[in-house]
């Protein structure tokens, strides 16, 4: 059985800059589908993160405007300081609301916004990270029918996230880094 | 239909029932921040469905003004990216300097900050006796809050460090005075400021205006409503005028992007460009 998904959000903050150079670095350079990224690690980035990562992996990395289209085979950063959503039409939106677990980007604006947008056409991947920011978000994409993955606690830099979100029932899959590659370049890329 | 497009459909009903029954337009808000903020009213509200609001909404206009407070924005600080503010000092007032009188206008202005930062430094550049300071927002309780001038003391430290670094020449304490757990500002800042009722999705221009502060408001419309705005200040600026957005936003897919020109790109300073 395989769905049509639209999108990959991924969210996390300790650690997650490791995990994800792992991740994103062996997806195939030809991975279709967007992922979209909110990390709490970089507050005061202006733009910088895209560049690091565009060094290291062959996917194009790009921060995300408002009202810009979602492009496939391409990966989106939160910008700092604003919260990243998605439009039902397929483009995306900042906000400055409130934070949210003392976030901005938030995590669960992410997840909340792209389930409504995709509904069971959506991949969610809550990592490594120190808070529960997420949590109500990975509960958003489940109840709109989209896809829910944890990282493997055991294997986290930091289980707090993913572990937080695992207890609260929410998760279908959980998965070490190197199983979600699996996962993603045979179950999803096709 | 899947349950993400169930809940798409209810709120277009309530959006299209506020419009019909109250005026105000919300249809072409981003969706995923509108429907944020229903979810986050549906909660509050103890009701089952976004759909249980509509008649309550047409039947009770108390309950639709809670729900009015709810849908909008007043996240605001003083001095909010200071920088800009340096920036606006430095290349925008010497420009305003040249003529008698000029008028200034906050759109979606919330609960004020950005109106009283902005009368400060009109005031420590001697440009505070020629310029009239318009301060909009179609919420009335955040209006009121503005005219008031009154807020919480615990913000103040946040705001006197935006002061600082936006290039203040004073104190920022001289610009309050403080009482128990708040803050009053100072009378003489809020004597050029007009406060008024205006919605930026169905109301029109009032004024010519040669600087227009809209910032972190157009990213809560869509593309469509965005266009619609920026014509809209691109109307009441005469050449040469300037428009002020968020840090995030830009004109681009609005059309207009030839028709002004980047006053200072990082901070999302522009200048309405004179006919070629």
């Amino acid at each position: 059985m395989t769905r049509r998904f639209k999108a990959l959000v991924i969210g996390g903050s300790y650690g997650l800059l490791t995990a994800l150079l792992k991740l994103l670095g062996s997806l195939p350079e030809g991975f279709q589908l967007p992922v979209i990224i909110v990390s709490h690690i970089h507050s005061s980035d202006c733009g910088e993160l895209a560049d690091f990562f565009n060094e290291r992996i062959s996917i194009p990395v790009k921060e995300a405007k408002d009202k810009e289209p979602i492009q496939s085979n391409t990966v989106y950063l939160a910008p700092s300081n604003y919260h990243l959503l998605i439009e039902p039409d397929g483009t995306f939106s900042l906000n400055m609301d409130e934070k949210v677990s003392y976030s901005r980007p938030s995590i669960d604006v992410l997840f909340q916004s792209a389930g409504f947008a995709f509904g069971d056409r959506l991949i969610a991947v809550l990592m490594t990270g120190s808070n529960h920011d997420g949590v109500n978000g990975v509960l958003s994409v489940k109840k709109y029918g989209g896809l829910t993955i944890a990282q493997d606690p055991d294997s986290a830099e930091c289980p707090v996230m993913p572990r937080a979100a695992i207890d609260a029932g929410y998760v279908d899959q959980v998965l070490t880094i190197d199983q979600l590659i699996g996962f993603l370049t045979t179950k999803v890329n096709t | 239909m899947k349950p993400h497009q169930i809940e798409a459909l209810e709120i277009s009903l309530l959006l299209e029932a506020i419009y019909q029954r109250y005026g105000y337009d919300f249809r072409n808000y981003a969706a995923a921040s509108i429907q944020r903020r229903i979810t986050r009213f549906l909660l509050s509200s103890d009701r089952p469905s976004i759909s249980a609001l509509i008649p309550e909404v047409i039947h009770d206009p108390s309950f639709f003004q809670q729900l009015l407070l709810g849908l909008s924005i007043t996240v605001t600080e003083m001095f909010r990216d200071p920088l800009m503010f340096k920036s606006l000092r430095e290349t925008v007032l010497p420009f305003l300097n040249s003529f008698p009188s000029f008028k200034i206008w906050h759109a979606g202005c919330a609960t004020g900050q950005e109106a009283y930062s902005l009368s400060i430094l009109l005031e420590e550049e001697g440009l505070n006796h020629r310029a009239t300071i318009y301060a909009t927002d179609f919420n009335d309780e955040a209006l009121d809050v503005a005219r008031k001038g009154i807020y919480e003391k615990e913000h103040i430290q946040q705001y006197s460090e935006n002061y600082v670094l936006s290039g203040g020449k004073r104190s920022f304490a001289d610009y309050y005075h403080e009482k128990y757990d708040a803050v009053i500002m100072r009378k003489s800042l809020k004597e050029r400021i007009i406060f008024a009722n205006h919605n930026l999705a169905t109301d029109s221009v009032f004024s010519e205006i040669h600087l227009i502060f809209c910032r972190n408001v157009l990213i809560y419309f869509d593309r469509e409503l965005q266009k619609k705005v920026l014509n809209l200040f691109w109307d009441c600026l005469p050449y040469n005028g300037f428009l002020c957005l968020g840090t995030r936003e830009s004109l681009a897919f609005s059309g207009l992007e030839d028709k002004f020109m980047p006053v200072d790109k990082k901070y999302k300073i522009f200048q309405k460009k004179e006919i070629q």
